[in-house]
């Protein structure tokens, strides 16, 4: 962890403090309605599908699948790293998708793939805020 | 009492059109001075007066809130829709509806841009605590090449489509702007040029990617009958359509399909009631050459998964049979950052045949078509010079 960290930094709102909460904690939340059954991402205090306020938050399994992904080439100038970097959109096993980055990996177009199957690890980039990342699971 | 949506066919006109006095790289001009530029030019055109303009439309860093200041104009009516690129396309509809209903007249649809200087470019961007801050700036998101490259890596995955396709867009764009002596980049390049050109974001090259320039342009709209007075050729707005569906590139609701093009275009041809066939020059907006791929998809010129396929052997080229981009598009010729009105611009010259070598002869009906944001909105609008 680094306080040098040089952004962008989240800074939470109300609606998504549960969530930076929970990854503070090494927890994915996601959010699910009671009532049209959906599960979404990211946080909205009422369903984006049918504007029901019975919403509850529940730990995401972690697991999903690299629905698309890009490498960007060239990084904003305040980020971490300066090297290519691999930009995923991860559809998780419950349904939602976010946007992440696919860690443990070359970032070489060439050996990734669509539908790849990932899991979710922790990265504390400051002492309040931890960032959702993924790496392809064993054997993946 | 309301009317039916199909029943706008016709109702206005496009009657003036105009750029900025000079396009391309300005460090000697602000926003605002290309935003007054392509007015006075777009005036001109339309044969009308400063005053005559009852109606103001505008979108980007510098809204409808400061222009008819800096423009010495007092609109009664004031539309700032702002959707990203295709804002303009969509003013035109916006337009149409107020002019049809009585409460404007003669409309300025304008856009200023200093996309490559910064020259009184408000800076704006998002917040820490905004949504793209917290959920897709911190993964390295920058610029719209990674957020359009992610639609086009699944529509590669799902049909195929291949670089080379991409690249074909390019080229053929690039032909296009060697016959416009307004066009940025001229020099003719080839396949290979685009493969060989450095990767910005996977599977972009350089030469995937549109232009920043900094220019203006301006449209004058206004009811048919009044537009039959005017010196030039009217260029009617036979149908319209527009639609969103996200902000963040992550929510798009599908990455190997455009939905948010698909409802414009079906509703731009519903109201126009014209076919596919009909359309004999297309300016479909370029920011990367996946997107006017997609945009035939959406459109129905071919069914999901043949866009690479329909742009393969040159077909939108001089020569080929569906002319496109004949400007040279946001690819060779400007792209400020919001390159809708341009599409305006080129399909008003064409079907008024005032487009010299680049010309597509015959031309009677134009389709514009854009995307706004990334992949967010979109606007289609087709436009004839027959009613």
């Amino acid at each position: 962890m680094s306080e040098t960290y040089p952004g962008p930094v989240p800074k939470p709102t109300p609606e998504t403090q549960p969530f930076w909460d929970a990854a503070k904690r090494h927890v994915l939340l996601i959010q699910h309605c009671s009532d049209c059954g959906q599960h979404y991402f990211y946080p909205r205090p009422l369903c984006p599908r049918c504007l029901s306020r019975r919403v509850t938050w529940i730990e995401a399994s972690g697991r999903g699948r690299l629905h698309t992904f890009t490498v960007n080439y060239r990084p904003p100038r305040k980020f971490p790293v300066q090297t290519p970097i691999v930009i995923g959109l991860v559809e998780l096993a419950e349904g939602p998708r976010l946007l992440t980055n696919i860690v443990d990996v070359d970032p070489d177009p060439a050996r990734l793939r669509c539908d790849l199957e990932v899991e979710v690890v922790f990265e504390d980039i400051t002492d309040e805020i931890t960032l959702p990342k993924f790496r392809p699971r064993a054997g993946a | 009492m309301s009317q039916s949506y199909e029943s706008l066919r016709g109702r206005a006109a496009i009657v003036g059109v105009g750029e900025s006095d000079e396009l391309g790289r300005l460090p000697h001009k602000s926003a605002l001075q290309l935003h007054m530029e392509a007015t006075a030019n777009a005036l001109a055109d339309a044969g009308l007066a400063k005053g005559d303009v009852d109606a103001v439309f505008t979108s980007g860093r510098n809204t409808a809130n400061d222009l008819p200041e800096y423009l010495g104009i007092r609109p009664r009516f004031i539309g700032g829709t702002q959707v990203g690129g295709c804002s303009f396309i969509l003013h035109v509809e916006h337009a149409l509806a107020a002019i049809n209903a009585g409460l404007c007249e003669v409309a300025l649809i304008t856009h200023g841009e200093s996309g490559y200087s910064r020259i009184s470019m408000p800076a704006p961007r998002w917040g820490d605590d905004s949504t793209n801050n917290q959920f897709e700036l911190p993964y390295g998101i920058s610029g719209p090449a990674s957020g359009y490259a992610l639609a086009a890596t699944r529509h590669m995955h799902e049909y195929g489509t291949s670089s080379f396709q991409l690249a074909e867009v390019a080229v053929a764009t690039r032909k296009w702007a060697a016959m416009n002596p307004k066009a940025l980049m001229r020099e003719p390049i080839t396949i290979d040029d685009v493969l060989s050109s450095r990767l910005i974001a996977w599977p972009f090259h350089l030469l995937d990617c549109c232009l920043v320039t900094d220019a203006g342009g301006a449209a004058i709209v206004t009811s048919a009958e009044r537009a039959r007075d005017l010196p030039k050729k009217p260029v009617y707005v036979l149908g319209t359509g527009e639609c969103a569906t996200h902000q963040m590139v992550s929510q798009m609701p599908a990455f190997n399909r455009w939905d948010a093009a698909t409802v414009s275009g079906e509703r731009a041809f519903r109201m126009a009631g014209l076919r596919h066939s009909d359309i004999d020059v297309a300016q479909f907006y370029d920011a990367f050459t996946i997107v006017p791929i997609m945009a035939l998809e959406a459109l129905g010129f071919c069914a999901p998964g043949e866009g690479g396929p329909f742009v393969s052997g040159q077909r939108t080229a001089p020569n080929g049979d569906f002319p496109m981009n004949t400007n040279g598009g946001g690819l060779s010729y400007t792209h400020t950052g919001m390159y809708g009105i341009f599409t305006i611009i080129e399909a008003v010259r064409q079907l008024r045949g005032e487009c010299g070598p680049r010309q597509v002869r015959g031309a009677q009906v134009a389709i514009c078509h854009g995307t706004g944001g990334t992949w967010s909105a979109a606007a289609t609008l087709i436009v004839s010079t027959a009613v």
